[in-house]
């Protein structure tokens, strides 16, 4: 399978912190394929490369084939790299319907004469936008009873959907969702997989994604990339990712002191 | 209740006005406008177009600071450029009013592009200071550039003109004044239905999402910026017009703080606000006159009294608005409609 996005050698450090290291892994086209990892990992960082709004120190990252390298986030967003995020970063002074539409500021041109004027090109493009975002997007997501709130008005759950729905109405290649489930309860999780798995086989869209529920994620990914202290552990098919041994020792941790020894302190072993 | 009005398309549900109750109230509203003039004697006539002024220049900031979230200390200076450029103009070229205005909004765009291009970095207070550093220096150039200012002295000016009508009354210059401060309330109303107007809210609500979610802030900054000192610079063409002369301490920094409080005492990100909040700021030092001049017959040293409480009454007003209504005189009349929309059933 061809990968859509390819991650190679990619590190970051914030000054002495290391917050990825020689990270590769790549992601297949249209599949779901989840980073998973402990808390600090290096996870959100590893988007907000992916993103543009971090610049790694090394490495690359390629998307279609192309290296992403000095392209600006808003480029990004123009080529097909949808995402979500952690902490939810809707707008707040918006409602729903607004939210959504913004996902698809960068497939529109009207200008500011179109715009002050709302006559001819930029009229009938705000239309079609409406008229895609309704029948596409709020119809498929489920949230048209909400579309009129104000985002702030919302439960969380229903936030993190209609930040889903934005991120659908920028028409992603790659869907990137950062803790899509984080923080919700039962009903709402399996509403959120459901919409994941349909996303990828009705839109065509790859997923990648960051979670740490893991019930889902061994559930509904083809792909996962195991990121641990800044360092891909292993990828693979999550049956073979469950198995691996540095895997369970990066969640469970370890009895053996040897090789705990051998992580705190490695120049003293070779010594 | 309102209930009834369903719509059949996604034009008719994201027109600004929605039911035939608005339009109806709209459409009075409209003649109203129209016939004040007639009714109105001299003194509201002419407080009558100072409104209208403000609210031009209002709406302007209230797209850079209430929607966009980038804070203006300059308006004064921008109103400026538009009032010498309408100055110059009328003295040097003889051209009509429309041409002037329109080239005195474009070189005050211009200006404020100039002015923006800090508000990349800048933020919040920062840029507070970065404008008012902007206006400082515009004023500096209104007072010494004598060549074409005028120096200290200013410009005086012939009225407005169009196809041989002038424009000498405050009659004749309400018919220029209003209609184009509805032109240009209506056109600030459509840009927040489009993708600019949301790329300018999403900018003040969150600036690194928007710029991920495809927003290029430095852009879109510049374009609110531009916009807004347009409307600044139209608004400025006109006071020149009204008064037929400019000099520096016709725009003075004050000035600047003055349409800034309207704006938020109007409701910050609400065009209503500031429609609002220009006529409050406008109206209230005028109603707060109206009130001594109406208590003299019985206290006969109320002037004394009362005119250095003018302003004290007038911060304390505004104050109050913040604390009691701290999201501006545009909630209210939301309440209010909200009321109506409602009733017979509760809230």
């Amino acid at each position: 399978m061809s990968s859509i996005l390819e991650i190679s050698n990619l590190s970051l450090s914030f000054g002495g912190v290391k917050a990825l290291q020689d990270v590769s892994f790549r992601v297949p086209e249209n599949t779901v394929t989840t980073v998973i990892g402990p808390n600090g990992a290096g996870k959100t960082s590893l988007f907000n490369c992916i993103s543009g709004f971090y610049k790694p120190q090394q490495g690359t990252i390629r998307y279609q084939g192309e290296v992403l390298a000095g392209v600006k986030p808003p480029v990004r967003a123009a080529m097909g790299l949808a995402r979500t995020f952690q902490n939810i970063a809707l707008f707040r002074g918006m409602t729903v319907l607004d939210n959504i539409k913004l996902g698809a500021h960068v497939h529109m041109k009207s200008g500011l004469l179109g715009s002050l004027a709302y006559f001819g090109a930029a009229r009938r493009e705000e239309m079609a936008v409406r008229s895609h975002v309704e029948q596409h997007i709020i119809d498929f997501l489920e949230i048209d009873h909400i579309r009129r709130q104000p985002v702030a008005s919302l439960s969380y759950g229903l936030q993190k959907r209609v930040e889903l729905a934005r991120a659908l109405a920028m028409r992603p290649k790659v869907l990137m969702l950062d803790e899509p489930v984080a923080g919700m309860n039962r009903e709402e999780k399996e509403d959120m997989a459901r919409f994941i798995l349909d996303i990828r086989e009705e839109w065509g869209v790859t997923v990648l994604m960051v979670e740490h529920d893991m019930g889902m994620v061994m559930d509904i990914s083809d792909h996962i990339a195991v990121l641990n202290f800044g360092q891909v552990i292993t990828e693979g098919l999550p049956e073979e990712v469950q198995k691996n041994p540095q895997v369970i020792e990066a969640y469970l941790g370890t009895s053996d002191m040897d090789s705990l020894r051998k992580k705190l302190n490695p120049e003293q072993e070779v010594a | 209740m309102r209930i009834g009005d369903a719509k059949q398309s996604y034009e008719a549900d994201e027109a600004i006005l929605t039911s035939s109750t608005q339009k109806i109230w709209f459409a009075l509203f409209l003649f109203a406008l129209l016939l004040f003039p007639f009714m109105a004697d001299a003194y509201l006539l002419y407080l009558g177009c100072l409104v209208g002024i403000a609210v031009i220049s209002t709406t302007g900031l209230n797209i850079l600071t209430g929607f966009t979230g980038l804070i203006s200390l300059g308006q004064a200076g921008f109103m400026g450029v538009g009032g010498y450029t309408v100055a110059w103009l009328s003295a040097n070229t003889g051209l009509p009013f429309p041409v002037t205005l329109l080239l005195a909004g474009l070189l005050a765009a211009a200006v404020g592009i100039l002015v923006g291009l800090p508000s990349l970095r800048v933020k919040g207070l920062y840029l507070a200071i970065a404008t008012l550093a902007a206006s400082v220096f515009l004023h500096f150039i209104f007072a010494e550039w004598e060549s074409v200012t005028g120096g200290m002295g200013g410009l005086s000016l012939e009225p407005a003109h169009l196809f041989g009508l002038t424009f000498q009354s405050d009659f004749g210059m309400y018919f220029i004044i209003v209609p184009l401060a509805v032109l240009m309330v209506l056109a600030a109303k459509n840009v927040f239905r489009t993708r600019i107007g949301r790329a300018f809210i999403a900018i003040r609500d969150r600036d690194i999402s928007a710029e991920i979610l495809g927003i290029n802030l430095l852009h879109y900054k510049l374009m609110s910026f531009a916009l807004s000192s347009f409307y600044a610079g139209v608004a400025g063409g006109l006071f020149a017009y009204f008064f037929r002369v400019v000099t520096p301490e016709s725009f003075p920094l004050s000035m600047s703080i003055f349409y800034l409080a309207a704006v938020i005492v109007g409701g910050m990100g609400n065009l209503l606000g500031g429609i609002l909040g220009a006529a409050f700021m406008t109206l209230i030092p005028e109603a707060l006159k109206l009130l001594t001049a109406a208590l003299t017959p019985f206290y006969p040293n109320a002037p004394i009294f009362m005119s250095p409480m003018l302003e004290i009454i007038f911060g304390a007003l505004i104050v109050g608005f913040l604390i009691f209504e701290p999201h501006g005189l545009a909630e209210i009349w939301h309440r209010i409609r909200r009321f109506f929309s409602l009733w017979p059933f509760k809230n």
